[in-house]
C-alpha cells in the first residue's frame, strides 16, 4: 500500500474518531448487558442462542448503519466542503484518495467490531459460565460480518460518486436489506414461472449476496460452518468490493470538482 | 523553459436542470507564465480566474485545450510535488489542528519524515500562526484559515505558487504580510502566479499581467509597460468655450463640455500651458497629474468585452 493511501486511509478513521463515532459502543454494551442480564434470569437452556443472535445481529446491524451513513460522505462531503483541493493538488492520484477512504472507513469497522466482538464474548461468558468449541464458530460468524462491511461501503461509495447523499443511502439500504434476503429470492425463482421467475432470477444473482454471509443463526445453534463456504466468501466479498470501488473510482476520475 | 503554458485552455460548464444549456467560463485561453516570474490574473468577479486554476490544478477537465506546467503534463504526479495551491475561501479538515493539517500534508507531498515536524513548525512561523499550532481549524477565524492555507501552499517549498485570491477576506495588516510572502517567494526564486480583482495588489507585486473577463483574455504584458503610456501627462480644466489654438499647438488633447474645458497633455508643456491660459485670460480650475496607474488599462480593457455582451 502506498504511504499516500495509508495517510488518507489514517486521516479518515482519525475522523471519525473524532467525530465521535466510536460512542455507538455506548449503546451497544448497554443493549448486550441489559440482554443478557435478562436472559440469565428468565431461561436455562437458550441463553447462549440468544446472546449470539441479538450480539451479531447488533454488531451487523450497527456496522451497516455506520458503513453506510459515513461511506455516502466519504468522498462526496470532500468535495461539497472544497477540502479537496488541498489534496488532488498534491501527487496524489484520485484512486488512491478513494483507496484511501474505503481503507479508513473500513478500518475503522474493524476496530469497532473488535470492541464488540469482546463484548458479545463477555455476555457469553456471563450468561453460560464458561466458554467451549463451538464459540469458536462465532468468530467465523464475526468475520463474515466484517466482509458485509467491506461490500456495504464499497457501496456506498460507488452510489456517492453519482448521486445525491440521500439517494446514496436508501440504495445502498435497499441492496443491503435486498441482498440479505437474497436466498429465499433464490429459492423463489427455482420456483416461479415465466416473467415473474424470471426477473427473480435475475435480481437474485444482481444484487449482493448478503445471505451467504449470515450465519449467525447456524452459529448460535452451535452449528460449524465449512472451510469451502469461508473461502468462496471471503473471494465473493473481495471481488464484489473491489469491483464497486472501481466503479466509484472510474467516475470520480472524470468528474469536475465543484 | 517556461513554468507555465497555457494552450487553448476552454472550459464549458453545463447548466440548468436538464444540464442543456453551456456556460462559457473560459474562451480557449493561450498564456506563458516564464520561470521566476510574479504573474498577476487579473478580473472582475466571475471572469473565470478560479476556473483557470482549477483546469491548471486537474480539479476541473477542460472542454478542450491542454497546459503543461514545468514541460509536464498538468496532472502528472512529478507536478503536482513542485507546485503549492491556495484556493478561494479556502477549507480545511476542521477536526485538525494546524499542525496536525501541515503534518498531513506534508505526508502526501511527500516531505521526508525527518525533516516534517521541524518544516511544518518554521512554515507556521512563517504564516504567523505559532501559537495556534494545537487548535483546532473549527476555532479559527477567516483570516487564519488564509494563513493555514498559504502555509500549505509552500510547505513542500514548491517550485511554482499558484494563489486564488490570496488578500482577500483579510485585514488590511493581513493583506500586507501577504504581499511581503509573494516579494520573498519572489527572491526566493519562485514562480508565482495569482488571481486577483484588486488592482492595486497586481500593480504592487507583478512583473506582468493578464486582464481577463467574461472568460475572455484582454490583455497581457507589463505593468510598466502596461501603464507608461498614460505616464507623464498632465490634465488640465478651466473655464473656457473654446479650445485656444495655442493650447492644442502645445500637443494638448482636449474637449469642450459646458463652460468647461478639459485638455490633457505632456507634463514638459504645463508652464506653456498655464502661460496660454494667462495670456488669454482663461480661469483655471484645476491642474492634476494624470494617474497612471492599471486602472486605466484596466477599466479600458473591460469595456469592449461589456459591448460586445455577455457569453451564451
Ligand atoms: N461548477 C460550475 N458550474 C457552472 N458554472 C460555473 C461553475 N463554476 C464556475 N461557473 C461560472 O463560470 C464563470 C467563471 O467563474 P469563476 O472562474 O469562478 O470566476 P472568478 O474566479 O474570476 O470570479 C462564472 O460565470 C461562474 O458562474
Ligand atoms: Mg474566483
Amino acid at each position: 500500500m502506498s504511504s499516500r493511501i495509508a495517510s488518507v486511509a489514517f486521516n479518515t478513521f482519525r475522523e471519525a474518531v473524532r467525530d465521535r463515532v466510536l460512542y455507538n459502543l455506548i449503546a451497544f454494551a448497554l443493549l448486550l448487558s441489559g440482554a443478557a442480564i435478562l436472559v440469565g434470569q428468565v431461561s436455562i437452556d437458550i441463553e447462549r442462542l440468544v446472546v449470539v443472535n441479538l450480539g451479531l445481529t447488533a454488531v451487523s446491524l450497527f456496522g451497516v448503519v455506520i458503513a453506510i451513513f459515513i461511506g455516502i460522505g466519504l468522498v462526496s462531503k470532500e468535495i461539497e466542503k472544497r477540502t479537496l483541493y488541498t489534496v488532488l493538488s498534491r501527487p496524489v492520484r484520485r484512486w488512491e484518495f478513494v483507496v484511501g477512504k474505503f481503507f479508513g472507513l473500513t478500518g475503522t469497522l474493524v476496530v469497532n467490531t473488535f470492541f464488540m466482538a469482546i463484548g458479545v464474548f463477555l455476555a457469553l461468558l456471563y450468561v453460560a459460565h464458561k466458554f467451549e468449541k463451538m464459540d469458536a464458530w462465532v468468530l467465523v460468524a464475526l468475520y463474515f460480518i466484517v466482509l458485509q462491511f467491506l461490500m456495504v461501503c464499497a457501496l456506498a461509495l460507488f452510489f456517492s460518486s453519482f448521486s445525491t447523499p440521500l439517494m446514496s443511502a436508501v440504495f445502498t439500504f435497499a441492496l443491503f436489506v435486498i441482498g440479505s434476503l437474497s436466498e429465499d429470492l433464490r429459492g423463489f425463482a427455482r420456483i416461479a414461472q415465466g416473467l415473474g421467475g424470471w426477473i427473480a432470477t435475475s435480481i437474485a444473482y444482481l444484487v449482493p449476496n448478503f445471505s451467504a454471509l449470515n450465519v449467525i443463526n447456524q452459529v448460535a445453534h452451535g452449528d460449524a460452518v465449512p472451510g469451502r463456504l469461508i473461502l468462496y466468501n471471503s473471494i465473493y466479498a473481495l471481488l464484489y468490493s473491489a469491483m464497486a470501488i472501481s466503479g466509484a473510482v472510474l467516475i470520480f476520475q472524470r468528474r469536475n470538482l465543484k | 523553459m517556461a513554468a507555465i503554458e497555457i494552450l487553448g485552455l476552454e472550459k464549458n460548464y453545463l447548466v440548468g436542470f436538464w444540464r442543456k444549456r453551456t456556460k462559457q467560463a473560459l474562451r480557449p485561453l493561450h498564456l506563458t507564465i516564464e520561470e521566476g516570474e510574479v504573474f498577476g490574473f487579473l478580473g472582475p468577479n466571475g471572469a473565470g480566474k478560479t476556473t483557470t486554476l482549477k483546469l491548471l490544478m486537474g480539479l476541473v477537465l477542460p472542454t478542450a485545450g491542454t497546459a503543461r506546467i514545468l514541460g509536464m503534463e498538468v496532472d502528472d504526479p512529478r507536478v503536482k510535488a513542485q507546485i503549492g495551491f491556495l484556493p478561494e475561501q479556502p477549507y480545511f479538515y476542521d477536526y485538525l489542528t494546524a499542525q496536525e493539517l501541515l503534518e498531513y500534508y506534508g505526508q502526501l507531498s511527500g516531505v521526508p519524515a525527518k525533516e516534517r515536524a521541524a518544516r511544518v513548525e518554521k512554515m507556521l512561523a512563517r504564516v504567523g500562526l505559532q501559537d495556534a499550532a494545537r487548535v483546532q481549524l473549527r476555532k479559527f477565524s477567516k483570516g487564519m484559515l488564509q494563513r493555514v492555507g498559504l502555509a500549505q501552499a509552500i510547505l513542500h517549498d514548491p517550485k511554482l505558487v499558484f494563489l486564488d485570491e490570496p488578500m482577500s477576506g483579510l485585514d488590511p495588516m493581513g493583506r500586507r504580510e501577504v504581499r511581503d510572502l509573494i516579494q520573498q517567494l519572489r527572491q526566493e526564486g519562485k514562480t508565482v502566479f495569482f488571481s486577483t480583482h484588486i488592482l492595486s495588489d497586481a500593480e504592487a507585486l507583478c512583473d506582468r499581467v493578464a486582464v481577463i473577463n467574461h472568460g475572455e483574455l484582454r490583455g497581457v504584458g507589463a505593468v510598466a509597460e502596461l501603464t507608461s503610456r498614460m505616464h507623464g501627462k498632465v490634465e488640465v480644466i478651466f473655464y473656457g468655450q473654446s479650445v485656444p489654438a495655442a493650447l492644442a499647438s502645445l500637443g494638448a488633447e482636449a474637449r469642450v463640455s459646458g463652460d468647461m474645458v478639459n485638455a490633457v497633455l505632456p507634463e514638459e508643456q504645463q508652464e506653456a500651458a498655464l502661460e496660454v491660459l494667462r495670456r488669454e485670460h482663461l480661469k483655471l480650475i484645476s491642474l492634476t497629474p494624470v494617474r497612471s496607474s492599471l486602472e486605466d488599462f484596466y477599466i479600458q480593457k473591460l469595456q469592449p468585452a461589456e459591448s460586445k455582451g455577455a457569453s451564451a
